[in-house]
């Protein structure tokens, strides 16, 4: 099997179903013969041209409503937010209408519309290039977020999302889109939006996580093996809907749980969890449940030290691993 | 009361650049493409629709429609492009929350309408999810799926992005009112629609408030249609109290659109009476501004209009009413014995399966 990055398994997805579906059109700033600033959609215009590969005015208010619009005409629209901090112009049109677009109409809409949204920090962002958006849209009835943190997920999900009727917003986390290398079939595939994923099984500590602290939790988990600690790492690939059966099983399984993300810790992904696992797994739990997650400050800074401040790190998971499983 | 052009044609140089010629409104030659009997037709709309929009208000002072925006005022405008829309057969809606006679006219019953206001299954739009005919009506080619005004302006361009990718000749008519031009979606509207080109009309409901807000605290310009000259395509200015002038813009916008892009239509209407029926207007409006208004009232004026010039009898006017009287009656009974939604529908259609 080919080995590439996250962003070359975006942009091989992309491709692929573009080639498959003449429905199938990309939308946003940048797009066209800059081929996105994260080179996305490197070459489309020249195997597509600017019809499908449309190059938007600075303006995502309007790159979502016409996406909204064109998918209710029955074309797959991809709209791109550059940075996951310019989603919040187009929010409306993604919590407001979008997500209520087939409840709001008795089912007579349908939304097949895929958002993808490069987000998360370590990567020097700021306040401005660096958000983590995942909780309001998690927050949000109607909508798909599907969170992929290794490009075999990436593609595989990523094809689903566009073949998917319902509106999907896919968050790429940036950090990932480089770093992270992993083989991908050659033969056509997708993976299934929903069921979480155990990246390394372990029998005393359960952490939950997605998306590049996913991969920080593997080498936290990696860490604490050696002191004989089975951490079992559950990598939830799809954030909505949850794959409440394999976090709850795990949990059952260990009887101690941590929730790992970059986003902060107040109102998100992890405070449901948290609940969930209170509820339905209270008496095989051993220890507190934990959640190792950014504090309640308005993303990464951008000085260095801050930066570091703010994201979780491998140290610091294994050093909440290693307190549960003392618990 | 502001009166702009009584009437107008758009007129595309060779170079697309349109101008707007006058036109008497009681010409005796009508224009193309319309009829007598569409005129006769379009009377028996217009005291349909009076009479619905006057029940429904009556009907929420009776505890029974929880909502209700009137489009009392903008029948003219509603009526007479949808007049045209409808002769041309092929234009998609993305009409707004005064709209009751675009959405009537688009073919909505009055059984179907009284189901909506009262919430009631059966409603055509949502299901009784959304207020009174809010969501989408697709078999008759209306989407309209918020409050939020002007977030239906870029789902419609985005619409007519989508049928001219796919090759159609589809014309999309974005209503809105002048409320709705404060928003920047407005603004992004008209500015992808200009560069793509894309066959939308964009018609302007200015009944001169946005709830309370006078138009100049809105905007300093007087016309709305000037905006169209800084996105590169033509803006006119029509009397929307006068339906035959709002049908010949509209079949003219929509030749205009489909050969050459985006069009703008600001039609000059009255809102005569409150935002909805929970507003209470006598706080910002002046009484005898409305008064005088009134005299204007295209639901009045019109089919005399008709009868003096002979297109329309008395006898058939006195018909109309009592007839439109009689289906509102029945619409009025079907809606008030029609069940509510099951409430263990509320989890329904929340995703597309499968």
């Amino acid at each position: 099997m080919p080995e590439m990055t996250v962003i070359e398994a975006v942009r091989s997805a992309l491709h692929e179903e573009m080639e498959r579906d003449e429905r199938v059109f990309v939308m946003g700033e940048d797009v066209g013969q800059r081929g996105g600033v994260f080179l996305a959609t490197q070459g489309f215009i020249e195997d597509f041209g600017p019809q499908r590969v449309i190059d938007s005015p600075l303006a995502e208010a309007s790159i979502m409503g016409i996406a909204l619009g064109a998918a209710f005409r029955g074309m797959r629209p991809i709209p791109e937010v550059q940075f996951s901090d310019f989603v919040w112009p187009s929010v409306n049109q993604l919590i407001g209408e979008a997500a209520r677009a087939h409840y709001g109409t008795n089912g007579a809409l349908k939304v097949p519309m895929t958002v993808r949204i490069p987000y998360g920090g370590g990567i020097r962002g700021g306040l401005f290039h660096s958000q983590n958006v995942e909780a309001l849209f998690f927050h949000t009835p109607g909508l798909l977020v599907v969170t992929p943190s290794t490009p075999y997920e990436a593609k595989g999900l990523l094809k689903s999302a566009i073949r998917d009727d319902n509106p999907v917003i896919f968050l790429e986390h940036k950090k990932t889109y480089r770093l992270v290398r992993g083989e991908v079939p050659d033969e056509e595939y997708t993976l299934p939006i929903g069921p979480a994923d155990i990246k390394r099984a372990g029998s005393d500590v359960t952490v939950v996580s997605y998306g590049l602290a996913m991969h920080y939790c593997l080498a936290a988990a990696e860490a604490v093996a050696a002191d004989g600690i089975g951490a079992e790492v559950v990598d939830l690939r799809t954030l909505k809907p949850l794959d409440t059966e394999t976090i709850l099983d795990s949990v059952k399984k260990t009887g101690r749980l941590l929730v790992v993300h970059e986003d902060n810790i107040s109102g998100g992904i992890g405070a449901e969890i948290a609940a969930l696992a209170a509820d339905e797994a209270f008496e095989y739990l051993d220890a507190p449940i934990a959640r190792l997650c950014g504090p309640d400050v308005p993303t990464m800074p951008f000085a260095q030290t801050l930066e570091d401040a703010y994201m979780p790190s491998p140290d610091a998971i294994a050093a909440e691993l290693r307190r549960l499983a003392a618990y | 009361m502001t009166q702009a052009a009584s009437s107008s044609q758009i007129e595309s140089d060779a170079n697309g650049a349109v101008a707007i010629a006058q036109r008497s409104a009681d010409a005796e030659a009508l224009p193309e493409g319309l009829t007598a009997d569409d005129l006769v037709e379009v009377c028996r709309q217009m005291i349909l629709v009076r009479t619905m929009d006057e029940r429904i208000w009556m009907m929420n002072r009776q505890g029974k429609v929880p909502i209700a925006a009137s489009c009392q005022g903008h029948e003219a405008a509603e009526l007479g492009s949808l007049l045209a829309a409808q002769k041309d057969g092929d234009c998609f809606h993305f009409p707004y929350y005064r709209d009751l006679a675009v959405k009537m006219a688009a073919g909505l019953t009055p059984r179907q309408v009284m189901l909506s206001f009262m919430g009631k299954e059966g409603e055509p739009y949502s299901g009784a999810r959304q207020f009174p005919l809010q969501g989408a009506d697709l078999p008759r080619k209306i989407i309209q799926i918020s409050n939020v005004v002007a977030a239906g302006l870029t789902q419609g361009v985005g619409y007519a992005l989508a049928c001219k990718m796919m090759g159609e000749k589809t014309v999309t008519i974005c209503y809105f009112g002048d409320g709705a031009t404060s928003q920047g979606e407005t603004h992004e509207a008209m500015n992808f629609a200009s560069i793509h080109r894309l066959p939308v009309i964009f018609v302007c409901e200015n009944n001169k408030y946005a709830i309370s807000t006078p138009q100049d605290s809105q905007m300093v310009i007087s016309d709305v249609a000037a905006r169209a000259e800084g996105y590169g395509f033509p803006g006119f200015v029509i009397d929307g109290l006068d339906l035959i002038a709002c049908y010949e813009a509209t079949r003219q916008g929509i030749a205009h659109a489909r050969s050459a892009g985006p069009v703008l239509i600001e039609m000059k209407v009255e809102r005569f009476m409150p935002h909805t029926t929970d507003d209470d207007d006598r706080r910002y409006r002046d009484r005898d501004a409305l008064d005088a208004a009134r005299q204007f009232d295209p639901v009045a004026v019109f089919p005399s209009q008709m009868v003096s010039r002979g297109i329309l009898t008395q006898e058939q006017l006195d018909a109309f009413r009592s007839d439109a009287t009689q289906q509102v009656n029945d619409a009025t009974d079907f809606a008030d014995a029609a069940q509510p939604p099951d409430a263990s529908t509320i989890g329904d259609h929340l995703y597309v399966q499968g």
